[in-house]
């Protein structure tokens, strides 16, 4: 038997998709080493590799690398994948090509959570992470039932814009007693930035997105079936109250610390998992770990273009994520008519 | 086919292995060694014992301006936005705004001192680069004639000009007290800004206030914190007899025309009477060296209606 008499016979969706992810694991490997080893502090590549080997290297250098480096490309990879994964899941759980942890309104919850635990309580991380989770988890809920009445991507853009504007007006009540200094760090967190990072953060955080993240890649079967229709996912016998109650909260659950930590970084969770569909179709199996790969593999070069484009300045990341991604979402709205899923 | 990725996806594994081994295996290398640190110590000790000549970044326009009044700025290798006077300064390399500061961008001009304002941030970032071995030194920035005394002896030290911070002091106390004896018209003032579309006017607690004060002026803002943006209306109950705008502010609406005919400020008495005068950016931002100059020059442009 011929391998191309075989091929016609294979469902190409029918199987995971091996060499697409083989190839995204092998970019996001290499885009990792190279974010690690440049940057605005010049330290020469030969003496990185020396060092890894064992050879001394000086102290700053070396706690440039191991302390500022470092974590923030492992942030850049944990928050590019919980973006990515969540992105996927909420387009297909929406059914809108449209659905993204920005648009909808969930980044703006999740920081609203976080101002009012910094200014109400006085911050701390866990409080800040369940506040954050808190509100992501009321915006999605309010995205969702605004956006369910209306059967097209209009109903789910004005919930996200409501949801949006009534955040913004609670923040801005906020703003209104934050002094000068506070108004203009507010300003830059809202652009978002991965500068925060430290290994102590990155120890519960990295669990916590690989775990939930692997929790969302199960349930590739039934977004498949919510691909086909709410109707016909009932149909076939998956329990719709309880699968989107479940969805939402995963949702929330991944994206809130994120965004609790990084500020607003926007359209990778549009952009991601549209590409890979794109390239490879729309089986979950496919686009769900794609996703979270792509993701962090945007996040980590969107990161390190911020970090050496102007250096010794940075570029806030949302910045660059939505300079790259803006374009994108317009000619995601002019193709609308051909989208697979609108 | 199959095959073939199968051999691909070894063989990216066969690479990946070592760096993330290598990955793993790093920061016991740099925590444990014993061994190792002779040349470690060496390096680090040649970087904080400033052996050639003294790298200094200055984070902040208060700190920069008062470098140079030292005679200092040949060891500055770096500054943030904010350093905008003199103009010299702006042609140092920028790390950015000095409350948002990138930790590796300030390391990256390899400096052998950090001098910040204490205003500098996010939260922890000195820290972060003291931990680097990159030594700091964070300095009052209040706007108070104490907090620049304070300000300009810890610089002097820092820079080693111990001996010009008595004499620039001095010289900033002799123009200060000479400007205060200028007569006080007590006019009603604001200080305005123009931030995001939006104007907005200095209350307690920013320099403007204080500068309004040592001015000789009434502040109509003086009841609200900060800044708060203004409109027709509350313009219109406050009556400002004086306006004052940043040079920022005059810069980015095209003129000082542009301003006056701003539907907010067209109607008060300050512009009707043609009272308008132009701050400089930094001297509304930083307490600095040049408060003397402004409270000078607020004082004798409205000479002619001061009461004696």
């Amino acid at each position: 038997m011929s391998p191309s008499h075989s091929k016609a016979w294979r469902f190409p969706d029918r199987r995971m998709e091996w060499s697409g992810l083989t190839w995204l694991s092998a970019c996001l490997l290499i885009a990792v080493v190279w974010a690690s080893i440049s940057g605005a502090y010049d330290i020469r590549v030969l003496d990185i590799a020396s060092w890894i080997l064992g050879a001394p290297m000086d102290v700053v250098s070396a706690n440039v690398m191991l302390n500022i480096r470092l974590p923030r490309v492992v942030l850049g990879v944990v928050a590019g994948a919980a973006l990515g994964v969540s992105g996927a899941v909420m387009q297909s759980l929406f059914r809108n090509p449209l659905a993204e942890p920005g648009l909808v309104g969930l980044s703006a919850g999740a920081s609203l959570g976080a101002v009012m635990a910094i200014v109400m309580t006085g911050g701390g991380a866990f409080l800040i992470g369940g506040f954050a989770f808190i509100g992501a988890l009321g915006a999605t809920l309010l995205a969702y039932y605004l956006g369910r009445s209306s059967h097209n991507s209009a109903g789910l853009l004005l919930a996200g814009i409501a949801i949006n504007v009534v955040v913004g007006s609670a923040m801005g009540l906020m703003i209104i007693q934050a002094n000068d200094a506070q108004l203009r760090d507010l300003t830059f967190w809202n652009m978002g930035s991965l500068a925060a990072s430290d290994w102590s953060l990155l120890l519960w955080l990295a669990p916590w997105t690989v775990m939930l993240g692997c929790l969302l890649v199960t349930q590739w079967r039934e977004l498949n079936a919510l691909l086909l229709g709410e109707r016909e996912a009932f149909h076939l016998g998956f329990h719709l109250r309880r699968l989107r109650w479940r969805l939402i909260v995963l949702v929330a659950l991944i994206v809130a610390p994120v965004v609790a930590v990084t500020g607003g970084i926007g359209f990778v969770g549009l952009v991601v998992p549209h590409l890979v569909r794109l390239w490879r179709g729309a089986d979950h199996r496919w686009v769900l770990p794609s996703s979270a790969i792509a993701g962090a593999l945007a996040l980590t070069l969107a990161d390190w273009l911020g970090r050496t484009i102007m250096a010794p300045t940075e570029l806030p990341i949302g910045l660059v994520t939505s300079l790259i991604g803006g374009p994108f979402f317009i000619w995601l709205l002019l193709r609308g008519k051909r989208s697979s899923l609108s | 086919m199959a095959m073939w990725w199968k051999s691909v996806w070894w063989k990216s594994m066969i690479i990946a292995a070592p760096v993330i081994l290598a990955i793993m295996l790093s920061p016991s290398a740099v925590a444990q060694d014993a061994p190792i640190p002779d040349r470690m110590m060496r390096l680090s000790a040649g970087a904080q014992q400033t052996v050639g000549t003294p790298r200094v970044v200055s984070l902040g326009g208060s700190v920069t301006e008062i470098i140079y009044a030292l005679g200092a700025e040949r060891q500055l290798v770096g500054v943030d936005q904010s350093s905008l006077y003199p103009l010299q300064a702006q042609q140092l390399p920028s790390v950015g705004y000095y409350r948002r500061l990138p930790v590796e961008g300030v390391a990256s001009l390899r400096p052998t001192l950090v001098i910040a304002s204490e205003h500098a941030g996010p939260s922890g970032v000195m820290e972060k680069l003291a931990s680097l071995g990159v030594p700091t030194l964070k300095v009052s920035d209040q706007p108070t004639v104490e907090s620049l005394h304070q300000r300009i002896r810890s610089v002097a030290a820092a820079v080693s000009r111990e001996n010009q911070a008595e004499v620039l002091i001095q010289q900033f106390d002799d123009a200060l007290s000479r400007a205060r004896e200028l007569p006080a018209s007590g006019l009603r003032a604001m200080t305005v800004v123009m931030r995001g579309g939006k104007w907005l006017g200095a209350g307690h607690g920013t320099v403007a206030d204080v500068v309004l004060r040592e001015a000789g002026l009434n502040n109509v803002m003086s009841d609200q914190a900060s800044y708060q943006p203004l409109t027709p209306e509350s313009l219109s109950v406050m009556a400002p007899e004086v306006i004052i705008v940043t040079s920022g502010t005059v810069q980015a609406m095209g003129g000082l025309r542009a301003v006056k005919a701003s539907p907010v400020l067209r109607a008060t008495p300050a512009v009707q009477q043609g009272r308008v005068m132009v701050l400089d950016d930094l001297l509304a931002q930083g307490f600095g060296l040049r408060l003397p100059e402004a409270v000078r020059d607020i004082r004798q442009e409205l000479a002619h209606v001061a009461k004696p």
